[in-house]
């Protein structure tokens, strides 16, 4: 065939014609215009009947009111609890993600056992009996060679049944070494244990003071519970309160301050010595409070005017004369002053020295226990267990001293100290901690100067963790026992941090266990019972539900019904009610600690020499920076000032980095005593020459791939220091350099 | 008849602490997803953002303010809003009825025109399709669909509990809505009250009352306090930002070193 002029065209015009009746090209159109709006991987949430769980949420000790709202059985939406005491309906970033948590990646679904090395992230899965029996064979093995106080328990809490539950384990079992995560409650206990003779929390009247004083205390940044601070500084917007805010870097609380004071880092009691110094000359004390529920004031007044003179005060805090003493006037002279510290969060404790100074100032003007100001606030009592039978093997190692020292001698008023713990058991060869159980804990990530942390860990011979996620101290223990996540459990929540208050909340299960987990509660009422008859009669009760319900007693019915429960007949405490020293006053100096005992500076690691500048951590928000590390939610609205991929930014004022020609975005090594770690450069004129800042809540090794691996854990570069009066670790940072890369 | 809703919202920057709870509240509420990394802010989908204000000075008389912002749900002249104007296939519209302005995923066509033309870059384009790691999809409410790779999206208001509010009043037999029956996620959520929601048209909604809007001037406030993003352009949005201070104010326009007021400040 060959091709002319009209077989072309007729192939061509035909082929149009051909093309345009057939069906093919519309229906080819019409196929793809389908195809391109039907996305099958696109998931479709399916409907179903709306209902309601209202609980109380335990991600920080805020402990807020929430409701859950569900369709069907799947939980969809966390939503603050209206007409709750401590949140109203609010509910903070954390919280609003807690979904995420719950049917996240970094859940433990089963019990697992250790398969490599430690750390290595190879598991077996076994089942529940076998993970139980191991713990108990383990621990068994321990008791019969008389070793039962070498067994340790690390608790996130300090209160509620679980807690209680551990600790009567400890005691049946043999052992005093049970700990609690610390945080800034010890330090202020133990104050009013060394100042006021009480054995009692500090709870904050903040909805009736109008002029507070805080040192350094994020009161928008998640000090105390977040959200109820969150409401209280709204408040203040509106009703003319004060807030005056003293530290060296412009955080949220400081710009939202009616006054910023940048201070030299950790001379915050220096100022609160210089401002007591002008309430006494100028005669602006509370009077009748000093006169008649005080001790010691004649000593510590001499003290003070003595040796803190303002034009002194301002050459150590780098705070004018004239700033300290209008200072001093405004917060005397205001109707219901308030000072209060607990550097951020407040998720580390501090020198006492500082908190003791800054308690006195509430003291000298007459802000304790009324109206307005500091209250002590009695620990919840509804625990009311029969005494524990202590047997033959539990009683020899009961009379073991605990490892940390609390209670001891040098600490005779601590309760528990982790930083010494870890210590103490790094500085001896043989470990004497020989199996450590870990629940709601993260202290391989938590805890100052990880490194040490770590090589304790590593010399501990069996590490079981509770966790319900793969934190990094699951991801370093020989057994994981997942619990239930708080969605997924019933468990009492006693007490809100820094509230006046007293309140229990309750958990309770919003949806079904979603993995194949066990309530904590019931493993440890399960190990006593494997333990053998000197254990297993401490826990007559069948569960842990069923411990829970007869504990609570008549509370319970209110707590299922409201969700809470609140003192009816609570009353606020008066002057001379709660001060329970034997002199029944106030003391200013007090009996307890050594009596020349006086206020040393926290002296931070490192010489300037070699480390010119100052690190700070700063808390946000947007990172959680405890046990529970940030969900995706949370972290996908950290700025790219503060992360940046996976690099961390550190936060220096444009001056300071001038002097190491540094600019924005620059990487550099940042290096101190305890390690280095290669950050960016973020200039930020709100922080003080010569100190740099990195936030706490990156840098985490375990958890999902949204948050491991991102920035730097500043734990890593700071270290401890051991408070001379609690034995708690005071550190608030680290003397450091930059150097550029 | 039913009369004319103007929703609008009203942000206190005295009392925004910067927490970011809005920010999760809208995306918990709404199924926006993520990433894993997603410190790009530029395809980071974030309905509602918090951003940083700095004033700019030195230590120590360096300042910063937390500015939420969500969609502006621009009224313009006849409700054109910039986005409305410029969209080929009418996947965002302005509604007169209820003041906000939509966004229907199935009809866009993701010529991001819109994202163009939104002054405020309120709008998010979804460069690749959502995935929600293990479990989590069962978290996903039935009252807002996922959205596709090749679309956009943006603040809606949380429209669909304005539907669900009204389908209870027609239930009810009623046309009118209480203040409380329709609030978006994030003014729900926030933990420091700062954002109020409601009818800027009902004297009886606090958002009216705290922005005083001059409707015959594009709702321009009478609140000396009071401002609005890019106020000259014309763009009258129905987000109002609060602030006690100055230099905050003036953030919210570019104004010349000379102007010493801000637009607001002049309407006092």
């Amino acid at each position: 065939m060959n091709i002319n002029r009209r077989s072309f065209l007729s192939f061509v015009i035909g082929g149009a014609a051909g093309t345009t009746l057939s069906p093919l090209p519309w229906k080819m159109q019409d196929d793809s215009a389908i195809w391109s709006q039907n996305w099958p991987w696109i998931p479709v949430p399916k409907i179903g009947e709306v209902n309601y769980t209202h609980s109380t949420c335990t991600l920080c000790p805020g402990h807020c009111g929430i409701t859950v709202r569900k369709i069907d059985d799947r939980a969809v939406k966390i939503e603050g609890m209206k007409g709750h005491p401590v949140n109203d309906g609010g509910i903070c970033i954390l919280g609003l993600s807690g979904l995420q948590l719950l049917y996240g990646p970094s859940r433990v679904k089963t019990p697992l056992r250790r398969e490599g090395k430690r750390g290595e992230g190879k598991w077996k899965k076994i089942s529940w009996d076998a993970a139980i029996s191991e713990i108990a064979y383990r621990l068994a093995d321990l008791r019969s060679k008389g070793q039962s106080h070498t067994l340790g328990f690390i608790s996130g809490s300090e209160q509620g049944t679980i807690t209680a539950l551990s600790e009567r384990f400890m005691t049946a079992y043999g052992s005093r070494n049970f700990l609690q995560t610390p945080s800034m409650d010890d330090s202020y206990a133990m104050v009013l244990n060394l100042m006021q003779g009480v054995d009692a929390l500090a709870g904050f009247d903040f909805e009736h003071t109008d002029f507070v004083l805080s040192f350094g205390s994020g009161i928008i940044e998640g000090w105390g519970s977040p959200v109820r601070m969150f409401r209280a500084n709204s408040r203040w917007r509106t009703t003319g309160g004060k807030v005056v805010q003293i530290e060296p870097r412009l955080s949220n609380t400081a710009a939202k301050s009616d006054k910023w004071i940048p201070i030299n880092p950790g001379t915050e009691a220096d100022l609160a010595f210089g401002l007591a110094h002008v309430i006494i000359k100028q005669s602006l004390y509370d009077k009748d409070f000093i006169d008649n529920y005080s001790s010691g004031f004649d000593h510590w007044k001499k003290r003070m005017l003595d040796e803190y003179r303002p034009d002194k005060v301002a050459k150590t805090t780098g705070i004018d004369n004239s700033t300290i003493i209008s200072l001093a006037r405004n917060f005397a002279r205001s109707s219901r002053p308030l000072a209060i510290c607990g550097r951020g969060q407040g998720k580390m404790p501090g020198s006492s020295g500082e908190f003791m100074a800054v308690h006195a100032l509430n003291a000298l003007v007459g802000s304790i226990n009324r109206k307005g100001g500091v209250w002590a606030v009695s620990r919840p009592g509804y625990i009311d267990w029969p005494v524990v039978k202590i047997d033959k093997a539990a009683a020899k190692g009961l009379q073991q001293r605990r490892v940390d020292g609390a209670g001891d001698k040098k600490y005779p008023q601590s309760r528990s100290l982790l930083n010494r713990f870890f210590k103490m058991i790094h500085s001896k060869e043989i470990s004497p901690i020989q199996a450590l159980l870990v629940s709601d804990a993260n202290p391989l990530y938590t805890l100052p100067d990880s490194k040490v942390i770590k090589e304790v860990f590593d010399k501990i011979p069996f590490v079981a963790s509770f966790s319900s996620f793969m934190d990094e101290t699951a991801a370093n223990a020989d057994l994981i026992l997942p619990n239930h996540i708080y969605l997924e459990r019933y468990e009492d929540v006693p007490g809100v941090t820094g509230l006046q208050k007293p309140i229990v909340g309750l958990s309770r299960p919003a949806v079904k266990p979603q993995f194949n987990t066990k309530h904590v509660g019931d493993v440890i009422i399960g190990l006593a019972k494997q333990l053998g008859k000197g254990t297993a009669d401490a826990f007559a009760w069948e569960n842990y539900e069923n411990c829970l319900e007869q504990t609570m007693g008549k509370m319970w019915k209110t707590l299922i019904e409201a969700g809470f429960w609140t003192d009816p007949n609570f009353k606020a405490p008066k002057w001379d009610e709660i001060l329970g020293s034997p002199s029944g006053k106030f003391a200013f100096l007090n009996n307890n600690t050594p009596t020349d005992y006086q206020y040393r500076p926290v002296k931070l690691e490192g010489e300037p020499a070699s480390f010119p500048l100052t690190l700070i951590p700063y808390d946000s928000m947007r990172l959680a920076n405890g046990f529970i590390g940030d969900p995706p939610f949370v972290i996908k609205t950290v700025e790219d000032t503060v992360l940046k991929k996976k690099d961390s930014f550190v936060e220096i004022n444009p001056k300071t980095a001038r002097a190491y020609s540094l600019s924005e975005g620059n990487y550099a090594t940042l290096t101190t005593p305890k390690g280095s770690a290669r950050v960016r450069i973020h200039m930020f004129d709100g922080i003080m020459p010569g100190t740099v800042a990195i936030p706490s809540g990156l840098g985490h090794t375990a958890y999902d791939k949204f948050l491991s691996g991102k920035g730097v854990n500043v734990n890593e570069l700071i270290g401890s220091v051991e408070d001379p009066v609690s034995g708690l670790n005071a550190v608030w940072g680290i003397r450091a350099k930059l150097n550029k890369t | 008849m039913e009369h004319e809703k103007k929703y609008g919202m009203v942000i206190d920057l005295d009392k925004c602490t910067g927490c970011g709870a809005c920010m999760v509240a809208c995306m918990a509420e709404n199924n926006v997803p993520f990433k894993e990394d997603e410190s790009n802010k530029l395809d980071s989908i974030t309905w509602m953002r918090v951003y940083k204000l700095t004033n700019g000075k030195a230590f120590p008389e360096a300042d910063i303010c937390y500015i939420p912002r969500p969609c502006m749900h621009c009224e313009a002249d006849h409700g054109h809003s910039p986005c409305v104007s410029v969209c080929p296939v009418t996947a965002t519209d302005y509604s007169l009825r209820t003041g906000i302005v939509s966004q229907i995923y199935s009809r866009c066509i993701g010529c991001r025109y819109c994202m163009v033309a939104c002054p405020y870059h309120a709008r998010y384009f979804n460069w690749w399709d959502p995935v929600w790691p293990s479990d989590m999809e069962k978290y996903l409410s039935p009252d807002v669909s996922p959205r596709m790779r090749g679309v956009v999206e943006k603040c809606s208001f949380c429209f669909h509990r304005y539907q669900l509010a009204m389908d209870k009043a027609y239930l009810e037999k009623r046309r009118v809505l209480k203040e409380n029956e329709y609030q978006t996620a994030c003014a729900q959520a926030c933990p420091a009250d700062a954002i109020t929601f409601g009818d800027l048209n009902n004297p009886e909604h606090t958002v009216q009352q705290l922005v005083r809007p001059d409707r015959k001037h594009g709702g321009r406030t009478k609140n000396p306090r009071a401002f609005r993003l890019l106020e000259r352009l014309g763009t009258n949005p129905k987000i109002y930002y609060l602030s006690s201070r100055e230099w905050i104010r003036r953030a919210g326009d570019n104004y010349l070193k000379k102007e010493n007021k801000t637009l607001s400040g002049r309407s006092t």
